[in-house]
């Protein structure tokens, strides 16, 4: 058997690192709804989920459980390639798209077989991802065209057109950073970040915060979120591209939503914030405590509001979880060696979740673009902006240089 | 047969198939997706000859930029199926003749030149996209401007039809 597994680690090891991440993906999927839901909810002075278990936690699994039972109806004249291929494409290459980030810098040995935190350390990984990314456009250029309804059409007409316009200036206001990093291996350009010291200061955010501004605002339109989430605008387009689509397909649209956020969020931290860099000096050792410092109040928050929920199931779950929380932060300062690999992960997600926060507290905020102001937006001033910010980052290197 | 063997054969099965089922279909939009499998799969082998940037950037310009503009033009017509007709004269004739003749020549090219194919880069090193940009802007720093100055000449014939209905 062990023979067996140090034969085929290169094979067994990236199976068991992509079933893991997948079902992270789709677990902070469900609980990204949730986040959301609650914190748009609060935003507009609303209770937000709250009847399903404690504080709403268990609303994700009802959901999920009425996604599946849903009766799930084929619109008259669909062309049924297309109508079945669309969710699947969209699905498939959001969760594909996760598979070249790197979440940490440790490389670990598995029976004989070295690996990385993250399921492959390509040397072209943004490409990679571009690629993926452009082909992306499909799935709901295919899921308007193909339930031939008028509304769902207009959606992805929108949809295709939005994503091309952006995709030029996502592509371009990230070649600043690659000037810099001088390489297109995410890994790489996390760690040329830190080479000139450490600490917040040599970020790719403070030369390149043009070229983040062009890129946060072009990712938040190839992700069709509010405030450009046009291809589906309920007001115009009843749902968009989607209309037609119900029960697991529409929940399949719905989960490649959120991983793209989560996607583009994971590649904002690793271009511009430094990816799993901690934000501190490194003499700044106390910094390391700050993960349990975190975990065990929030922990014991927890459980102290849980003790005085209003049900029974409340009363037990709340606390349960309380203390796994707490309990994860006290290991955590029992076991420096565990703080240690944990400290290159905690500062990414930490990342990751700021700006997973700013795309529904945009959502909460902001008004919708209208379609024309949308297109001469992206091409009359994102554009020209990134391009410039190229120009100026070459001239600014090549003087160094000299 | 090794692991990189199988791989070309399942990715060329993917671009014969999908170079086939652009012809056969007979709905513009599956002709379209069937144009996208083969730039894919396409891309797949430039990987497998070592070249990762031609590959990435193959899915990037064509599988992403045209086909997703082929795609929007269709749908923006919503163009229903495409009519069959018998074969006309012509092809009949003169076509599959043609096409036996041509399927010939190449059949023969290659049987007799089997023995002197140079094998590909069998050496599993991946061509840096460093290099290759050294290279384009230093050796071939003249047909790459060429070809740019090309497609700057098409985009100006673009908006020079445009504008012409105005």
């Amino acid at each position: 058997m062990n023979e067996f597994l140090t034969q085929y680690a290169f094979l067994i090891v990236p199976i068991i690192k992509i079933a893991l991440l997948v079902f992270v993906v789709l677990t902070v999927d469900a609980y990204l709804t949730w986040l959301e839901r609650k914190v748009i909810a609060h935003i507009q002075a609303r209770w937000g989920p709250h009847r399903v278990g404690p504080h709403g936690l268990l609303q994700p699994l009802a959901d999920g459980v009425k996604f599946i039972f849903k009766e799930d109806p084929i619109p008259a004249n669909a062309d049924k390639v297309a109508y079945f291929l669309a969710p699947f494409i969209t699905l498939m290459l959001a969760l594909t798209s996760l598979a070249v980030i790197p979440f940490g810098p440790q490389k670990f040995t598995l029976w004989g077989y070295e690996s990385t935190v993250g399921i492959a350390d390509v040397n072209i990984s943004l490409l990679v991802l571009f690629a993926i990314t452009a082909l992306g456009v499909y799935g709901i250029a295919l899921a308007g065209w193909g339930s031939n309804s008028k509304y769902s059409l207009l959606g992805g007409l929108r949809s295709s057109a939005q994503m091309i316009s952006y995709e030029l200036s996502l592509t371009l206001s990230v070649v600043g950073v690659l000037l810099i990093a001088g390489d297109f291996s995410l890994r790489n350009i996390v760690e040329q970040q830190g080479t000139t010291g450490s600490g917040l200061l040599t970020w790719n955010i403070f030369p390149q915060i043009v070229g983040f501004t062009c890129f946060f605002i072009s990712a938040i339109a190839e992700t069709n979120r509010i405030p450009f989430d046009l291809p589906e605008a309920e007001s115009e387009l009843v749902a968009g591209f989607h209309t037609e689509y119900a029960s697991m397909k529409f929940a399949m649209f719905f989960i490649a939503e959120y991983t793209s956020m989560i996607s583009i969020s994971c590649l904002a931290t690793i271009l511009f914030f430094g990816g799993w860099l901690s934000p501190f000096p490194a003499a700044w050792t106390f910094t390391h405590y700050l993960p349990s410092l975190i975990l065990i109040p929030f922990g014991l928050w927890v459980i102290y509001d849980g003790i005085r929920y209003e049900n029974i199931f409340g009363r037990i779950l709340l606390p349960g979880v309380g203390t796994a929380f707490a309990g994860i932060g006290a290991a955590l300062l029992v076991f420096p060696t565990i703080n240690g690999l944990v400290q290159g992960p905690f500062w990414f997600f930490a990342k990751v979740f700021i700006f997973l926060f700013v795309y529904i507290w945009m959502r909460g905020t902001l008004p919708r673009f209208r379609y024309d102001q949308l297109m001469s937006f992206g091409w009359k001033f994102l554009l020209p902006v990134s391009i410039a910010n190229v120009v100026l980052t070459a001239t600014v290197i090549l003087w160094r240089m000299r | 047969m090794t692991a990189s063997l199988v791989i070309f054969f399942v990715l060329a099965a993917l671009a014969v198939l999908g170079a086939v089922s652009l012809i056969l279909q007979r709905h513009p939009i599956h002709s379209a997706l069937s144009l996208i499998v083969v730039m894919v799969a396409l891309a797949g082998l430039y990987l497998l000859l070592g070249s990762e940037f031609v590959a990435a950037v193959q899915i990037i310009v064509y599988g992403g930029a045209i086909m997703v503009l082929f795609v929007f033009v269709i749908m923006l017509l919503n163009d229903g199926e495409e009519e069959r007709t018998n074969f006309s004269k012509l092809a009949t004739f003169a076509g599959i003749p043609l096409a036996v003749a041509i399927a010939g020549f190449i059949g023969a090219a290659i049987l007799s030149s089997s023995s002197t194919l140079p094998a590909a880069t069998a050496n599993g090193s991946l061509t840096s996209s460093k290099t290759l940009s050294m290279l384009i802007f230093t050796d071939f720093v003249y047909p790459f401007e060429l070809t740019s100055f090309l497609i700057l000449v098409a985009i100006l014939g673009a908006i020079v039809l445009a504008q012409r209905e105005n």
